[in-house]
């Protein structure tokens, strides 16, 4: 197979190449492994998709070609936040700073075991923080798409990775977007899983009760496949359930009798013109295929935001907590004592974006404010996932466009946090549900991807892969701009 | 939690008008105690004592990113076994949360515990009321190189982490206590208590138990409560009551001359008696509490109870009710025999021996808590002495029957002792130590004994019953102690005819 031939090929079809023997696992690996060094060591001058890539062959050993294994030899690129064992894993962030975790977090060893080499770790918003992946240590994404342009964020170097071709897939976190807005802006699909339906354990926390792992891949069949191998009950982690069925391949042509659910609060005001035209355009073809589209309500969705913005720092405020200087990572030197050393540390360490919401949850954690703040948060929260519930006795699946905007300017919103907090309105409510969530991309706006979010009842991964894959055959995105 | 606001801080009700009436103390107590589970409170690392540093760790109980805790569940039911034992309510519900500060003996900058819903709510031991039970998990070991020994000053701290995440129990009461002393017994009964459950060593030299008091003051007979103060992390049962007594006093003189206690966290320090102000800019905490997002909440089922019922033994106040219904014995001696569990446990196993003749179990309790303990090493468990059960029972047998005398009996313990052995019978015909049959030997002895000691004799002839001393002693050495001391006096009696 040629080498252009190879990167063209998506996860599944590699598989099915390898296991073929038509294809060369080393090869492929080397492949990728070629392009994403490439792109680490250009820095900002690339994409700046890597924070760290692997050295000739996998650590795990080469590939084998004879493998058994159901994603053999398909290299993984995995967002920085994942604990590697023996591999930086910093979170996008100077405080870890030569961190090296001594164990591997369950899903990346779930999908090692599997059979897929660690190919790098890609660059992020520090600890997650972010909607454009400016917010990192190692300086911003670049959008392939535009490279004047954000990738989105946070999980922004996975997304521009798979969209760029450095990487067949991706592993990402979704708190509030973070998967979701990534994908749309890179013209790629990424799926965000019911809560719990993936193990935390050797995630970097942001906030606890929101993230969640999630794939980011070329299209539909890809993302099933990936989840397939990340599902399940994990001992290590008390929030994890058992995935209540094997998540199969997607195979629905049309979506007779699907009822899509358009919310109104999510569909109107704020919403960029051509993304919307997209997403009407999406809306028609659903039609086409045989979906009943109709209006649905969400009463408090828009105040979803304003509740994520306070519960999501008020538990990173007490995640964050333990980058102290005491133990690992960063640690300022010559300080006077104690407090000097915890207070210059995380001066030194944090950028302003997690500095912001560290302050934004202490504040809304201490006595006297908390009911106003993180009570009252709690309650919104109750009242969108009981929204939801009603939104689903209604209708099958509801649909969204993923961002209010395409891609935009880098800089374009870094000195506004609350235009930045805004990309994720349309992706928030579904995280404070614990519902999963998928993009794919639906069209072009000003010739840059606009992305189309479908979501489900928990545990619905099936059903929302299979439409997702419905109207990815039906759109028939061309994704290949944004190839380097 | 510190429950910091429960017993009040309204001052008010207690100015310099206190000064002249009689103050009496209120005190109220928060036990932590390390529960003996083999592993860690949300990790699998095995609990520890002693054991080389940093080697009973594991990426959650140091707080390693992306590390999660995983709720002990032996942890819950031994937190169930104490609130049952407390006669607490079980709660169906209740839920981790995290009291966030930063120190570096808390990896996570933040300690998962309970806060305001508890494994268990009410409940009494004794005399004293129960506020509440919780779990949570014990902090590191702080080592402070230098001399001062306290952080501040240090010239560097090391940390051992074997300790951290060890499951700890938090039983906070009522202010029922009112003097040192009293807490000093109560806290006695607590550890038996918690012993004979088995879910804690209970040991406070190993600081398997500390304890920290909040105490005030009020005017005797007032309801009110005065200014607390909160004198912390007391760990030896001495010190406790003398930490306190030393607070009472201080407050004592505080409000005797027209002043105002001020609410604050005491140090005790045991060697000079001092209290001292822990009071810092860094310890002015808000804890910021919050549901801990990484746990489930703890759902009590009927199962859990059952099996935390199932696994409960007999507590002490059940044992002493027992021991005086079955035993017949008297009220002090049940309590005493329950409330040590180990002379409890020593007493059935020697009254269920088969001894013959059979020892009465009043004198046999009587001989075990008293001439026992009285030859055994500060604490010691009888039952691991070299007096066995049965040896016991048999020689209390045989002073019951008055086959020997109360003396020579006691002279037989001393042997058994030193020595050990399995037939007191023996040791008494080995060292003629049998009781005298028939009144004419003794007789003889006594006359022999009056004889001797004319004077005594002349006293007590004329009304002097204590002059009686040396005759009774005369005959207790010609007869080695065999004869019986009450039978000798009648005897001396009979013979001077008074």
């Amino acid at each position: 197979m040629s080498a252009t031939g190879l990167l063209e090929l998506t996860a599944c079809q590699a598989v099915r190449e390898i296991a073929a023997g038509s294809l060369s696992a080393s090869e492929l690996f080397a492949a990728y492994r070629t392009r994403a060094e490439a792109d680490r060591a250009a820095g900002e001058g690339g994409l700046n998709c890597f924070t760290w890539v692997a050295e000739g062959a996998p650590r795990d050993g080469a590939p084998r070609e004879d493998s058994p294994a159901p994603v053999a030899g398909v290299p993984l690129a995995v967002k920085d936040l994942f604990c590697t064992e023996g591999v930086p894993s910093q979170s996008g962030s100077r405080i870890l700073e030569g961190y090296l975790p001594p164990y591997t977090a369950t899903v990346v060893a779930r999908l090692q075991a599997a059979g897929a080499p660690l190919l790098g770790k890609t660059n992020q918003d520090e600890f997650a923080m972010g909607s454009s992946t400016e917010n990192s240590a190692f300086g911003p994404v670049l959008n392939p798409w535009d490279r004047e342009r954000v990738p989105g964020g946070s999980s922004g170097g996975s997304a521009a990775a798979v969209a760029a071709g450095l990487a067949p897939w991706a592993l990402g976190t979704d708190t509030g977007g973070s998967i979701r807005q990534p994908a749309a802006l890179c013209g790629i699909v990424g799926l965000k899983p019911t809560y719990g339906a993936a193990s935390r354990y050797g995630m970097i926390a942001f906030a606890s009760s929101l993230d969640q792992a999630g794939p980011l891949t070329r299209d539909v069949s890809d993302a099933a496949l990936m989840l397939r191998h990340m599902v399940g009950r994990d001992p290590c982690d008390a929030t994890s359930l058992a995935f209540p069925e094997e998540i199969a391949r997607p195979g629905a042509e049309r979506l007779d009798g699907v009822r899509l659910g358009v919310p109104e609060e999510l569909t109107g005001e704020g919403i960029e013109a051509g993304v919307l035209e997209a997403f009407e355009a999406a809306l028609a073809r659903a039609g086409d295929l045989g979906a009943d589209v109709q209006p649905v309500r969400l009463p408090h969705a828009r105040h979803a935001l304003s509740a994520y913005y306070v519960l999501a720092p008020a538990e990173a405020s007490s995640n964050l907590a333990r980058f102290d200087g005491v133990r690992y990572g960063s640690r300022a030197s010559d300080a006077d004592d104690l407090l000097d050393m915890y207070t210059r540390t995380r001066h030194d360490g944090f950028g302003a974006e997690v500095k912001r919401r560290i302050m934004l949850g202490t504040y809304a954690l201490s006595s006297g404010y908390y009911d106003a703040y993180y009570g009252r948060a709690q309650r919104v929260r109750t009242k969108i996932a009981e929204d939801f519930s009603a939104a689903f006795g209604q209708v099958d699946l509801i649909v969204t466009p993923t961002s209010p905007s395409v891609a935009f300017k880098l800089g374009e919103k870094t000195g506004d946090p609350l235009a930045m907090y805004l990309n994720d309105y349309c992706t928030v409510p579904m995280s404070l549900a614990g519902i999963p969530a998928i993009s794919i991309p639906c069209g072009l706006s000003r010739a840059l991807p606009v992305g189309l979010q479908i979501a489900g009842p928990a545990f619905s991964e099936n059903r929302l892969l299979d439409a997702a894959y419905a109207l990815e055959q039906a759109i028939g995105f061309d994704a290949g701009a944004a190839r380097v | 939690m510190s429950d910091a606001d429960r017993q009040g801080g309204g001052a008010e009700g207690l100015g310099p008008a206190n000064g002249a009436g009689a103050l009496e103390p209120v005190i109220g107590l928060e036990i932590h105690i390390q529960l003996a589970t083999a592993t860690k409170m949300f990790c699998g690392c095995e609990t520890s004592f002693g054991e080389p540093p940093n080697t009973r760790t594991c990426a959650v109980c140091l707080g390693l990113p992306g590390s999660l805790p995983v709720a002990n569940e032996r942890a819950i039911h031994f937190g169930l076994m104490i609130g049952l034992a407390l006669g607490s309510d079980l709660a169906p519900r209740s839920i981790f949360h995290r009291k966030n500060y930063f120190y570096p003996d808390l990896p996570k900058g933040y300690q998962i515990s309970q806060y305001d819903e508890p494994l268990c709510r009410g409940g009494r031991l004794g005399e004293v009321r129960v506020h509440r039970v919780h779990l949570e998990e014990d902090a590191a070991k702080l080592i402070h190189v230098g001399a001062s020994g306290r952080i501040h000053g240090s010239d560097a701290s090391i940390v051992d982490f074997n300790r951290g995440g060890t499951p700890l129990a938090e039983i906070v009461t009522e202010p029922d206590l009112r003097s040192p002393e009293q807490v000093g017994e109560w806290l006695k009964l607590l550890r038996t208590t918690l012993r004979q459950l088995g879910v804690s060593d209970v040991n406070m030299e190993e600081g398997s138990l500390r304890c920290d008091a909040n105490i005030s003051l009020r005017a005797t007979g007032s309801s009110a409560l005065g200014t607390k103060t909160e004198l912390k992390n007391m760990n030896s049962f001495r010190f406790i009551e003398r930490g306190i007594a030393a607070e009472i006093a201080r407050q004592e003189k505080i409000l005797g001359g027209g002043g105002q206690v001020v609410q604050e966290t005491l140090h005790f320090d045991p060697d000079s008696g001092a209290i001292s102000s822990l009071r810092s800019k860094e310890e002015a905490h808000d804890y910021r509490y919050f549901p801990e997002p990484d746990l489930l909440p703890v759902a009590i089922d009927d199962e859990m109870i059952r099996a935390a019922r199932a696994a409960m033994p007999e507590l002490p106040a059940d044992r002493a009710e027992r021991l005086q219904r079955e035993a017949g014995l008297s009220p002090d001696s049940a309590q005493l025999l329950a409330f040590r569990a180990e002379l409890g446990d020593y007493f059935e196993a020697a009254l269920a021996a088969g001894a013959e003749p059979a020892p009465a179990p009043q004198a046999l309790a009587n001989w075990i808590a008293t001439d026992l303990v009285g030859r055994l090493g500060d604490g010691e468990d009888p039952a691991a002495s070299r007096v066995g059960a049965h040896a016991m029972a048999a020689l209390v047998g045989l002073v019951s029957a008055k086959r020997v005398s109360v003396g020579a009996g006691r002279r037989v313990l001393d042997q058994l002792v030193a020595q050990g052995g399995e037939d007191p019978a023996a040791i008494i015909e080995a060292e003629g130590l049998a009781a005298m049959e028939g009144e004419e030997e003794l007789a003889a002895v006594v006359a022999a004994a009056v004889q001797a000691n004319a004077d005594a004799a002349e006293r007590v002839r004329a009304g002097n019953a204590k002059a009686i001393g040396p005759i009774v002693g005369y005959v207790m050495r010609e007869t080695k102690g065999r004869a019986d001391g009450t039978e000798v006096a009648r005897l001396v009696h009979e013979q001077l005819g008074v």
